[in-house]
């Protein structure tokens, strides 16, 4: 018997069946307070009221919404509003954290100055007060409408949104829109088909000219099938602006917000990767008298991308978890729809277990998506 | 200043040589790229100047809410309601309680900033002074005026939850850490599926699930109040990265370090708490400074769930319709205090991490 309590095996096994026993124990003891926490209030359980009418308004979405549609596409509304706001703003962050990198790591002074600036008050302030603080600015600073902010032409800030040039889409505007895509794919290749092997001003300048010759294509074509494609500039009529493309306040808060915030951390995340990469390639390619930024572009940035990528993924998951933060400003992201359909329903479980499925999906496919990515970069720079 | 660097995962030892330096004239307009990017930043530059004349020149800086009129910044707005920021609800004739409080949690963070003092009886004296935290916050006893949490606002509670999440989510992600790295598969199982699940959570889902589901889960006999339930939240996402941090920790640990504490004889637990840990926990103080600056700021999502932290009293205060709509001037001053306290805490974490770089590179 003594034998038996110094057996390594013996005692792993007793204690694995603890642990084991002991979690069962606790979930049995959590779930008997639940049923016995719903009873006592009288909460129905059960998913069938996913298939009831929702009877609750949503301010905006991208798919369109009803209060007479069920509680199961309020979810899907929700949720559309998630991943279209965490595309938005992983795109842009990417594009300005790029900036914003190598901005710091440039040898211009003013720029690598402003550039740590940046960094330094972005990360070092939480995101939910900076949505706030936007969100502050854009309902209480920015004039009203017939005093609006005019940055660029056509677009307008104002109290009550950012307004923008929207796209008309007239009769036979899908069948231009396909010949219009497909024509700019054969555009960019012949630019770069054109200028094989040459440098990579002359490759930009080459892409860039087919891409102009592609612009005046669609208009004329636009012009010869009776403008099905328009643009229309939002105008002021009476107290508002009418027309054009519009964004909440509320949507360009969270937008602004992410987008500043995440691409503080980005441009972080592709510094490191630049600093990470070994000092002999930098000596090496300015002993052969390459330019710094013909190192930096061909050299240096390739051999970073592998060590940019995983740090990047988690930035990549955790702008989608911030997502949630819209809550704080009211635009109807899930988390906000999860909230409101608790209140209205109390199914509090059932709407916490779909919010949480919803997620932890995301999540794995994000990384999956990242770690294919990921074996690509490895294996094309090796 | 500007310089500050903060660490990332990615820190190499050496730095890539930066270019040549070259006269100052010839770095800003040197070539067409530079000379653009110059007049780029300048072009940035002049763009701040509405705001910088919004925040300084057009502000008010004395008299009430009526000499707010007018464009620029309401800086008098801030003079008037900075107890209400940082206070919240707390009785008036209590708020030297809270203050007591504020200097004690700075006290202790101060002191336990140097590596010297990190041993046992330091933990006992954290403890210790936690709970003459809670008394003095809560009160009922010694005489003091009893303030239920709800009552509870401001500084004093973004601090405590910013400690107390830390320090119940450390031994939590150690335990956690040590079982997703152990032999047993049972312990590997149960502390991999807490950490992904947490890990794939945003916290704001989690907070819900403490506010929610936690008064359902439990025996209804059970009541944890709102401030208890966000700080378990807190905690338990907390623990779930550190546990991650710690993680890798253990894994650039020497495989040789365990195998020889075990031919030693010296007993599971003495290991890890003399051998392992330090060692460990050493190798990964970057990235646990990093965890401890998202957790200060992670905070601030308490508003949320409707805890009355700095963040919820700087908007409740913003709405007092006798001033002209501050709410810009109010999240200026948070984000000014979160600002402070989290370059402070990246400041001195580059100090500890060249400190060990000193030790342990000669």
């Amino acid at each position: 018997m003594l034998s038996l309590w110094y057996s390594q095996r013996a005692r792993s096994w007793a204690m694995q069946i603890a642990l084991l026993g002991g979690l069962v124990l606790f979930v049995w003891w959590l779930a008997g307070n639940t049923h016995e926490n719903l009873t006592e209030r009288g909460i129905r359980t059960g998913f069938d009221y996913l298939w009831r009418p929702a009877r609750f308004p949503i301010s905006e979405s991208i798919i369109r919404y009803d209060a007479s549609d069920s509680f199961f596409w309020a979810y899907v509304v929700g949720l559309a509003n998630t991943l279209w706001l965490s595309f938005l703003s992983i795109l842009l962050a990417t594009v300005l954290g790029l900036a914003v990198g190598l901005s710091r790591r440039s040898a211009h002074p003013l720029l690598s100055r402003f550039a740590g600036v940046y960094v330094t008050v972005l990360r070092n302030v939480p995101l939910i007060v900076q949505l706030l603080f936007w969100y502050a600015i854009a309902t209480s600073l920015f004039p009203v409408p017939r005093e609006a902010l005019n940055p660029l032409p056509g677009v307008f800030l104002s109290i009550r949104g950012v307004y923008a040039p929207a796209l008309t889409l007239g009769p036979g505007a899908s069948m231009l829109l396909i010949v219009a895509a497909i024509l700019l794919v054969i555009a960019i290749v012949a630019g770069f088909k054109l200028s094989a092997g040459k440098r990579l001003p002359v490759k930009a300048a080459s892409v860039g000219l087919s891409v102009c010759v592609w612009a005046g294509a669609v208009v004329w074509l636009s012009g010869m099938l009776g403008h099905p494609i328009g643009l229309e500039a939002p105008a002021l009529k009476g107290l508002n602006f009418r027309g054009g493309m519009v964004l909440s306040p509320e949507f360009a808060a969270i937008i602004t917000g992410l987008t500043i915030y995440t691409s503080a951390f980005i441009g972080e995340i592709i510094r490191g990767g630049i600093d990470a990469v070994e000092k002999g390639q930098w000596e090496g390619a300015r002993a052969l008298g390459l330019g710094e930024r013909h190192i930096m572009f061909r050299i240096i940035l390739p051999q970073a991308l592998r060590i940019i990528v995983p740090p990047m993924t988690s930035q990549y998951l955790s702008t989608v978890k911030n997502t949630t933060l819209a809550v704080a400003v009211g635009y109807p992201e899930l988390g906000l729809v999860v909230n409101t359909v608790i209140n209205q329903t109390g199914q509090a479980i059932e709407s916490i277990l779909i919010m949480l499925a919803v997620f932890l999906s995301i999540s794995l496919s994000v990384s999956a998506f990242m770690n294919w990515y990921n074996a690509r970069v490895a294996l094309v720079v090796r | 200043m500007t310089d500050i660097t903060f660490n990332t995962a990615a820190d190499a030892p050496q730095k890539p040589p930066r270019a040549k330096r070259k006269p100052l004239l010839k770095l800003l307009f040197g070539d067409l790229l530079s000379a653009f990017l110059t007049v780029l930043a300048v072009l940035i530059l002049l763009g701040l100047i509405p705001a910088f004349n919004w925040a300084v020149l057009d502000a008010h800086w004395v008299g009430g809410p009526a000499a707010c009129q007018g464009g620029g910044a309401c800086w008098t707005f801030i003079g008037a309601k900075a107890r209400l920021i940082l206070f919240g609800l707390y009785p008036p004739q209590a708020q030297w309680r809270a203050t007591i409080v504020i200097v004690l949690i700075v006290a202790m963070v101060l002191v336990s900033l140097s590596p010297k003092l990190w041993n046992a009886r330091l933990l006992l004296v954290w403890a210790l002074a936690i709970a003459a935290m809670l008394v003095l916050m809560g009160g009922g006893v010694l005489g003091l005026d009893y303030v239920p949490t709800s009552k509870w606002g401001g500084l004093p509670v973004t601090l405590l939850l910013a400690v107390l999440s830390l320090g119940l989510a450390f031994p939590l992600a150690v335990l956690l850490a040590l079982g997703r790295r152990g032999k047993l598969p049972a312990a590997r199982a149960i502390s991999f599926f807490v950490i992904e699940l947490v890990r794939g959570l945003p916290l704001v889902g989690l907070l819900f699930v403490a506010a929610i589901l936690l008064p359902l889960l439990l025996p209804p006999e059970w009541t944890v109040d709102k401030l208890g339930r966000t700080l378990a939240a807190l905690t338990i996402f907390a623990a779930a990265y550190l546990a991650e941090v710690i993680r890798g920790g253990l894994q650039g640990l020497d495989d040789g370090q365990i195998e020889a504490a075990e031919a030693l004889g010296i007993p599971y637990w003495k290991m890890i708490w003399h051998i392992v840990l330090p060692q460990a926990i050493q190798n990964v103080i970057p990235p646990l400074t990093n965890t401890a600056i998202v957790m200060i700021k992670n905070t601030s999502l308490v508003l949320i769930v409707g805890v009355f932290d700095m963040l919820s009293a700087a908007r409740s205060a913003s709405t007092d319709p006798a001033w002209p709509a501050p709410s810009t001037e109010a999240y200026l001053f948070v984000a000014a205090i979160y600002f402070i306290i989290c370059f402070s805490i990246s400041i001195y974490s580059r100090h500890l991490e060249q400190g060990v770089a000193a030790r342990t590179h000669g």
